[in-house]
């Protein structure tokens, strides 16, 4: 399958303070296929989550545009856009945005109850996806009762409620040590090959780099440069994606 | 494809779930919204047992003059609730946020604090009417001997009546800038807030 599951095109946003104008991304243009493992490198301040923002339809373009299955997100309504939230992307954030008074379960059954599923069903559903990132005793516990590992295994949970085609996720291991970073990261990777859910994740972590299919680095609002896995690849030409500028 | 609003029954099992977790923010807006209908369930029924018992004209216009207390209560009431699910967004800008991320529509958001706010009126519009019309019994009793419960209770269904009608009327238009302003924020505006 090679299908582009996002394109975006010459991608902007500018922010003005004051009298300057913060170019947060400056004309990114990428291409990602289904089922791929895309890591967004890049220090902080690059544009990274401005552009995690965009693919995810949580905020609009200054210019420029995203496709979601070929479809112009800045062209739909905001249900249609609550739609595409709701089955088509998971997100995972760094800062877990777990809701802080629902348990691990109602966190998952949540998305589904928002997709029209009986609670029955959502419930049955909810578990299955709990104990499938090993948390299937921690059911009835609330976010602050459970480790940042666990609270981000929820969310990964929950980003997988109604079958998403993508999984976005936002410095997932921002903040967890370097251990739990590890099994998040390898979960991430499990739930990408077994269920063949797309991933792009923004993140400075560098143990993302030995899973990624591809890593495109981002700089100062541009896409520096894009590293594929395998050079193999790279000389059959499969490499897609390179910024309009990077392959003139 | 677009996003239907889930059932209102999902709307009232988060809301809720949500009511239930913060008792003490609850509180603190029904309590306006309880003292509020009292006064308003004890002049009522004072009312109504005054001119059940042959009418005395100072009664009446000691009513007429503690009507225009009860509005004025009332209206302070209002902000006071206006206040408190103002209050009740801003805490949870980054819950809403979540939620939109997850699929909520404006719709269910409304919804969802709509439905809150009913719930927090009807319960301190019935609890402030018993408080009111239980007061206005007693006072009765106190100067007209034991039937003034009698009469109290026959006035109670219409007392009540009109005091859930009011104190959930008030709650509810109250919500309605503040839920409106939740509905409307973009996801990541929404995610952006550090409180």
């Amino acid at each position: 399958m090679n299908e582009l599951v996002v394109r975006t095109r010459d991608l902007s946003k500018h922010y003005s303070l004051g009298d300057s104008v913060v170019k947060a991304l400056d004309g990114v243009t990428l291409d990602v296929r289904r089922t791929e493992y895309v890591s967004i490198m890049g220090p902080s301040g690059s544009g990274k989550s401005t552009l995690f923002n965009m693919i995810g339809g949580l905020d609009a373009p200054t210019s420029g545009s995203v496709y979601i299955n070929e479809v112009d997100i800045a062209q739909l309504t905001p249900n249609e856009l609550a739609y595409l939230r709701n089955r088509t992307i998971g997100y995972i954030f760094q800062t877990f945005n777990l809701i802080q008074v629902r348990t691990a379960l109602e966190n998952v059954t949540l998305p589904m109850l928002f997709a029209g599923l009986s609670p029955e069903e959502a419930d049955e559903r909810a578990i299955a996806l709990l104990e499938r990132v090993g948390l299937g005793d921690r059911l009835h516990h609330r976010p602050h009762e459970l480790s940042g590992g666990q609270q981000q295994r929820v969310a990964i949970a929950r980003s997988l409620a109604n079958n998403p085609a993508i999984v976005l996720a936002d410095e997932p291991t921002g903040n967890l040590d370097l251990k739990t970073g590890k099994e998040i990261i390898d979960l991430m990777k499990r739930l990408n090959q077994e269920q063949g859910v797309t991933v792009i994740s923004a993140t400075h972590d560098l143990k993302m780099v030995d899973v990624s299919d591809r890593i495109v680095y981002v700089r100062d609002g541009r896409i520096a440069n894009i590293e594929t896995r395998s050079d193999l690849r790279l000389a059959v030409g499969e490499v897609v994606g390179l910024s309009d500028d990077l392959q003139a | 494809m677009t996003q239907r609003d889930p059932s209102i029954r999902v709307a009232f099992s988060q809301a809720a779930k949500g009511v239930l977790h913060r008792p003490a923010r609850q509180l603190a807006a029904a309590l306006g919204v309880v003292l509020a209908i009292a006064l308003f369930a004890y002049v009522r029924t004072s009312q109504m047992l005054a001119s059940a018992h042959a009418a005395e004209p100072d009664a009446i216009e000691a009513a007429n003059r503690i009507r225009w207390l009860t509005a004025l209560s009332l209206l302070i009431c209002f902000t006071g609730i206006m206040n408190a699910m103002l209050m009740s967004v801003t805490e949870r800008f980054r819950e809403i946020g979540t939620m939109k991320c997850l699929g909520a529509t404006n719709g269910f958001v409304l919804k969802l604090f709509f439905v809150e706010a009913a719930m927090i009126g009807i319960s301190a519009s019935l609890a402030g009417g018993l408080l009111g019309v239980l007061a206005a019994a007693l006072m009765h009793a106190a100067s007209d001997g034991i039937g003034a419960f009698g009469a109290a209770a026959l006035a109670a269904p219409s007392v009540f009546g009109a005091s859930c009608l009011l104190g959930t009327g008030l709650t509810v238009i109250a919500a309605l800038a503040p839920a409106l302003q939740a509905a409307k924020m973009p996801p990541v505006a929404a995610l952006r807030v550090e409180i």
